[in-house]
């Protein structure tokens, strides 16, 4: 009786999250239709969430592509098929580790940043204020950062494919003595605009993962700062595995036909 | 509604889970005029006051404000209608972004189309009545108590609403700030020729302020009237609460 009730308490949860999520979404679509959006603060937004990840998103980059050459360099040269390590490095990043591992650090670093400020606003009252004053929090908090992540989020994962393809391919070279030149030309062979562009969606789309867990998780804080405190940790852990999720869904749906 | 009645709570009941808040909870709030809630810490004072703002909608019972019924109103229609109302909060609640000036000012940026300069102009007449003008440029996290509390009440008051609410204002100050912030109140209603309600502890300074005094106990309104006739009550739990004895009906 007790398993029951627990399990049916867990799924009450479940869909009330769910509901709240998808109602944050209809909101935030509703004010940029309405084009209510405040640009100064978007593109404050952008340059704080941002082009404050870049240096770690540039560093975590340059080390897995690093290792991916390493790893694919070691086994190649001993099946004499050198010329096809810059191929894998460029697939893999290009494809899957240069979004995710991009959404992954975000997540880390912005999503909890976005839930610990929009949580603190909750329990000093400043989400009351805003409505007091007949202002939509929603428009003025949660649509600048999820404008702020869709643009920015897509950029820094160009920055990690680049950072990545060149740290893959300086490994190459000094490791197993794959000349640039042949890393290059297999990576064109290799990988083509359009797995580029799949790359950005699903860099787009978990954009929109970290803005919208960690704005709601700020915004359903309760319980003072032991409560932004969970609200932090939620966030991270909630977006991580909805990226994870996500990006096999969509390596699935974009490239599993293939 | 008698139009000599700005608000009304009419059999309000408020839960919070199974915790039950407010009771069958019914109170006038005079046109013109300033009332005071008091009541023991947790009583639902400031739940009260959230009610007659439309953040939260009662869990039965009707509030009206103006005229209008604020339960069951569409979240649009009610922010039509908090352009009315507004709401001191009881540490400010200024967005620690930004300056106490654009706090102050967020109001009529967000919801009128007046330029910077007049924007400014309201802003610094606001401080003024506060008596904060020289803060403009400053941000909340450099502001005492009193000062925060006084930047608050200026961007309460610069959209010119005909009902402010004032959450406690004088909680946590020093006697002098105390008056400071009683005599702006006054000087406020003044000003806007509006309504207030203020929830306080602090016997002087409701004293001095109230037109109406309302005591709130276990969820219900159980003393209301003038502030003499209250000052005066025979109620045994107005009587304690005034004299702030630990014997009487008042449980400790």
């Amino acid at each position: 009786m007790r398993i029951l009730e627990r399990f049916g308490e867990g799924t009450i949860a479940f869909l009330e999250y769910l509901g709240g999520i998808f109602s944050l979404v209809g909101e935030s679509i509703r004010s940029i239709v309405h084009a209510q959006i405040r640009y100064a603060e978007t593109f404050i937004q952008s340059y704080e969430l941002g082009l404050g990840s870049l240096l770690i998103v540039l560093l975590t980059s340059l080390f897995t592509g690093m290792v991916i050459s390493l790893e694919s360099a070691q086994q190649a040269v001993q099946f004499g098929m050198g010329s096809l390590v810059g191929g894998a490095v460029t697939y893999t990043s290009v494809r899957e580790l240069g979004p995710m591992l991009t959404a992954v650090v975000v997540a880390g670093r912005v999503g909890s940043a976005i839930a610990a400020e929009i949580g603190s606003m909750v329990v000093t009252e400043q989400i009351d204020a805003l409505r007091s004053m007949g202002l939509s929090p929603v428009r003025f908090l949660v649509v600048p950062r999820l404008l702020a992540l869709a643009i920015m989020l897509p950029l820094l994962t160009i920055f990690a494919d680049i950072i990545s393809i060149v740290g893959g391919m300086w490994i190459a070279q000094a490791y197993a003595h794959i000349n640039p030149a042949t890393f290059i030309s297999s990576a064109r062979q290799a990988v083509g605009f359009d797995d580029v562009v799949k790359g950005l969606v699903k860099a787009l789309v978990f954009a929109c993962i970290i803005a919208f867990v960690g704005c709601y998780q700020g915004l359903s804080t309760r319980g003072g700062a032991a409560g932004v405190g969970r609200a932090t940790t939620s966030a991270v852990v909630i977006s991580i595995i909805l990226i994870f999720g996500t990006n096999f869904i969509m390596s699935y749906l974009l490239f599993g036909t293939h | 509604m008698d139009a000599s009645i700005y608000a009304r709570l009419d059999d309000v009941t408020h839960s919070f889970g199974d915790h039950v808040i407010l009771k069958n909870c019914s109170l006038d709030i005079v046109r013109g005029a300033i009332t005071c809630i008091v009541g023991l810490s947790g009583a639902g004072k400031s739940t009260i006051l959230r009610l007659l703002d439309g953040l939260i909608e009662p869990s039965s019972g009707h509030v009206y404000v103006d005229g209008h019924d604020l339960c069951h109103t569409p979240e649009r229609k009610l922010v039509d209608l908090r352009q009315k109302t507004s709401l001191a909060f009881q540490f400010a609640a200024l967005l620690d972004s930004l300056t106490i000036g654009e706090n102050v000012g967020l109001p009529l940026r967000e919801h009128t189309a007046l330029p910077d300069e007049k924007i400014r102009h309201i802003v610094d007449d606001a401080l003024e009545s506060v008596g904060l003008r020289h803060i403009y440029d400053s941000l909340p996290n450099e502001l005492s108590g009193g000062m925060l509390k006084r930047a608050g009440f200026a961007r309460a008051i610069v959209t010119r609403p005909e009902l402010v609410l004032y959450d406690e204002p004088t909680t946590g100050l020093d006697p002098i700030v105390t008056n400071l912030i009683t005599d702006t109140i006054l000087r406020l209603r003044q000003k806007l020729d509006g309504t207030a309600v203020v929830i306080s502890h602090d016997l002087h300074s409701i004293f001095r302020m109230a037109d109406y005094v309302a005591m709130l106990f276990e969820g219900a309104i159980i003393a209301y009237g003038p502030r003499e006739e209250i000052r005066t009550s025979t109620n045994p739990f107005v009587q304690q609460f005034l004299t702030g004895s630990e014997v009487g009906p008042i449980p400790v």
